[in-house]
């Protein structure tokens, strides 16, 4: 009965989405908005019946079966809808029906027209992906006669990361789709401007600031899951959750020249239809099979014409009313070269360059093979020494950037700039002496990282603190959490030790500065799996860390996995998996990590500097409608 | 003032982006590797036995002078089980055959040949898959042709069917 509940919501939904779109056409904007409300309280209703369904492990629901099994801990099967196609599908959707209700609930600095048009937009997004899960993806089949149990999840998605992980990134992703519909919107009613800038602002880092954080989140999980050690693999759908990142990060700079200058009203425009279509390019690339991939869904080339098709329909139709109308947009108030615009447009082509490189790199593998029916893999050695550099250029451009004025920069820099030129020159000259065997990309990331870190904080010296508006505090705090991160990837690959070997209880063994003991090896067993535990004890001087790492075998389906220990100290973290066992004793893989929590914590800055703008520009954009008022 | 035509320059790598990938799910998906050493020599080994009763594998008992097969299985392989009748068939055919058990207990590699028949003449034991990689084999089952100087002619990935003994017989009356 429930699965029929969520399904009838999702075909009410649908007809909804066509509803508002018709009307959209007609301008009766009231109606537009009221329908935009309904279809995500519908969208919402169709989704809250799926997670009953699973966590009821209701068996007669195909997907359910195929996903689920009442063995589960309840979190689990909580998450367990979304950590398959359909549910992850009908999850998108949602999200993409609840930011169409918030932008029709919350939007009021953008004429009526402007936003029917947009709404319209919206709608004509979710009517395709509607169709898409109604026809080719039904989350709520059912199935006679309905099994006993279901056949389990994949052990390595019962983590408490998967519970924030996706919804994270969604919101993120698809929240884009608000900047796409308004793009859409003003180019439809030609009505590019400074009013549509500081419109979008609001969203365009909502968005952001939930793909920082579901990237960093979805980094640390792999880091800590897989037991590979590594935080970032350059893996298709790594690189469809990077992609869309990039773009939207381009967006957000280009969005302050137009909201503060009016210029950049082109590129801003193609940056927001490039970051929605960015993520659709993603889901195509992970749920159509073209690409293989530790998170691919399974596998169906039906599914991934439709997408397809879909992808034409909206990219395609976006940049071809793009190319129609954007030569019609009024230009904006001219600037200088040395200038806060100069500055942002070398931005904007920098993270460009970088988005152009990952897309190639993920693509080309694909059409290498069809090409030349050879097979060719591009990993990290790639894209390391394609982006790597790049973003060293961006670091550095960080560190003028923000204090340029805008239009014509004529003022001296220098006072301002040679303060942090002199610690990355000293940071260099150290590395020099103490670590002259790390890696050229290493050495300048740390020295750029540790420059940055002064260098972000600039902008700030010389105001009066309390009278500095938050959102110059957010970027500030933004571009010292790249400075941190940047830091935590340097010293992470040039410092981290490692070792591997063969061991019995009673052996002990050194990594970096540690000296390990393995003092045993015993069983142990959980809700839905059983495992051999190590015990390790870990000192360098004083103290000891206790590390359990395991090796884990789920009984349904059967699959082993490694689970890592990690322990946190102030200056890194000692990292530990134990493998198979062999006659002559176990495997373990130990690592030193110095100041790899600095990747994360950089991250998280990030995003913090994100919220703190978000604050500022809302509280501000209230203020002044108070006073207008 | 910025040309008129650079604005569709978007549009246009879209539309060869879609163009392309509608070409790569319309073609047939390849997971298949092959190994690259046809014409090769058969890389040095010593396997040690996989059952009691018959020897163990080493790459000169392949050199002997007449062509060989050489399959490569698992008592854990499901579509190996489809394929031993076939194997059967080839022994009885004349064609001589040496098998490699790869990450596999002797008790396990014995109950299978109980159930699917035993074409082998010599059968190495490959614990760790070391010889497999070696031979430049990704997957279970593969049977590789090898002529009378232990010489690789021909590889066959997946399981030999009904349709590939012709293929798989010629290869060895070319390997003469």
């Amino acid at each position: 009965m429930i699965a029929e509940a969520g399904l009838a919501a999702l075909w009410l939904a649908a007809a909804l989405a066509l509803l508002q779109l018709v009307l959209a056409f007609t301008g009766a904007s009231p109606a537009v908005r009221s329908l935009a409300v309904t279809q995500g309280l519908m969208t919402l209703i169709a989704f809250a019946a799926l997670i009953a369904v699973f966590v009821r492990t209701d068996t007669s629901v195909a997907l359910v079966v195929a996903n689920s099994h009442s063995a589960k801990p309840l979190m689990y099967k909580f998450a367990g809808t979304w950590g398959n196609h359909e549910g992850s599908m009908l999850l998108w959707v949602t999200v993409l029906a609840l930011a169409g209700a918030a932008l029709a609930l919350l939007q009021r600095r953008i004429g009526e027209r402007m936003l029917t048009a947009s709404l319209g937009a919206q709608a004509a997004l979710g009517l395709g992906f509607y169709a898409f899960l109604l026809i080719a993806s039904n989350p709520f089949a059912r199935l006679d006669p309905a099994p006993a149990e279901g056949k389990g999840l994949n052990p390595l998605l019962q983590d408490p990361g998967l519970a924030f992980h996706p919804p994270t990134l969604y919101i993120g992703y698809v929240g884009l789709s608000v900047a796409f519909s308004l793009a859409v919107g003003a180019l439809l009613t030609r009505d590019v401007g400074p009013a549509l800038a500081r419109a979008m602002r609001p969203w365009v880092l909502g968005s952001w600031i939930f793909l920082t954080l579901g990237i960093t989140a979805g980094s640390y999980w792999a880091y800590y899951e897989l037991g590979w050690g590594g935080w970032w693999f350059w893996d298709p759908v790594e690189n469809a959750s990077l992609m869309p990142w990039l773009a939207a990060t381009a967006l957000l700079h280009s969005i302050n020249v137009l909201a503060a200058r009016g210029g950049l009203r082109t590129w801003t425009m193609m940056l927001a239809v490039v970051a929605f279509s960015m993520s659709m390019v993603g889901t195509f690339l992970v749920r159509s099979g073209v690409l293989t991939s530790v998170h691919s869904f399974a596998v169906d080339p039906t599914r991934g014409t439709f997408l397809l098709g879909l992808l034409a329909l909206y990219v395609g139709g976006a940049l071809a009313l793009f190319a129609w109308r954007a030569s019609h947009v009024a230009e904006g108030g001219r600037f200088a070269l040395i200038s806060r615009e100069g500055g942002l447009v070398l931005n904007n082509l920098l993270l460009s360059v970088i988005l152009g490189t990952v897309f190639i790199g993920t693509l080309y593998p694909l059409f290498a093979e069809a090409a030349t029916n050879e097979k060719l893999s591009v990993g990290p050695p790639y894209f390391n020494a394609v982006a790597g550099p790049v973003a060293l250029l961006l670091a550095l451009l960080l560190m003028i950037g923000p204090l340029l004025r805008w239009r014509h920069h004529a003022a001296p820099l220098a006072r301002w700039v040679a303060p942090s030129a002199l610690i990355i020159a000293a940071a260099l000259m150290i590395s020099l002496i103490a670590a002259p065997e790390m890696s050229i990309l290493s050495r300048l990331g740390l020295a750029v990282g540790v420059g940055l870190v002064p260098a972000s904080l600039m902008p700030l010296a010389g105001r009066s603190l309390r009278r500095t508006p938050l959102a110059t505090w957010g970027m500030a705090i933004a571009h010292l959490g790249v400075a941190v991160a940047l830091i935590g990837m340097a010293s992470d690959s040039a410092f981290k030790s490692e070792t591997l070997a063969i061991a019995k209880p009673g052996d002990r063994l050194n990594v970096g500065p540690w000296l390990v003991e393995f003092a045993s090896v015993d069983p142990v067993a959980g809700p839905n799996w059983t495992a051999v535990e190590a015990e390790l004890r870990a000192t360098r001087g004083s103290g000891v860390s206790v590390l359990h790492p395991q090796s884990r075998t789920f009984t349904d389906p059967v699959t082993e996995t490694n689970e890592s220990a990690i322990a946190t100290l102030w200056n890194g973290q000692l990292y530990t998996v134990l493998g198979r066992a062999r006659e002559d004793g176990w495997q373990l893989r130990l690592w030193w990590k110095p100041f790899v929590t600095l990747i994360w914590f950089g991250g998280a800055l990030i995003a913090l500097g994100g919220l703190l703008s978000l604050g500022g520009r809302l509280w501000r954009g209230r203020r002044r409608a108070e006073s207008e008022a | 003032m910025r040309p008129r035509w650079i604005l569709f320059v978007p549009l246009a790598l879209l539309l060869l982006l879609i163009a392309a990938l509608a070409w790569r799910l319309a073609s047939p998906s390849d997971n298949i590797v092959k190994s690259r050493l046809e014409g090769r020599a058969l890389p040095a080994f010593a396997l040690a036995a996989a059952v009691e009763y018959k020897p163990g594998l080493a790459s000169t008992d392949l050199a002997s002078g007449k062509p060989r097969l050489l399959n490569v299985f698992a008592s854990w392989c499901v579509p190996c089980i489809a394929e031993a009748p076939l194997l059967r068939r080839l022994k009885q055919e004349g064609v001589a055959i040496d098998g490699i058990a790869i990450r596999d207990r002797r008790a396990d590699v014995t109950h299978f040949l109980a159930r699917n028949g035993d074409p082998y003449e010599r059968i190495g034991s490959d614990p760790e898959s070391r010889v497999q990689i070696g031979l430049g084999s990704s997957g279970v089952p593969e049977t590789f042709v090898i002529d009378g100087r232990g010489v690789i002619r021909a590889q066959h990935v997946g399981p030999i069917e009904q349709g590939d003994l012709p293929a798989i017989r010629h290869a060895l009356e070319a390997a003469r």
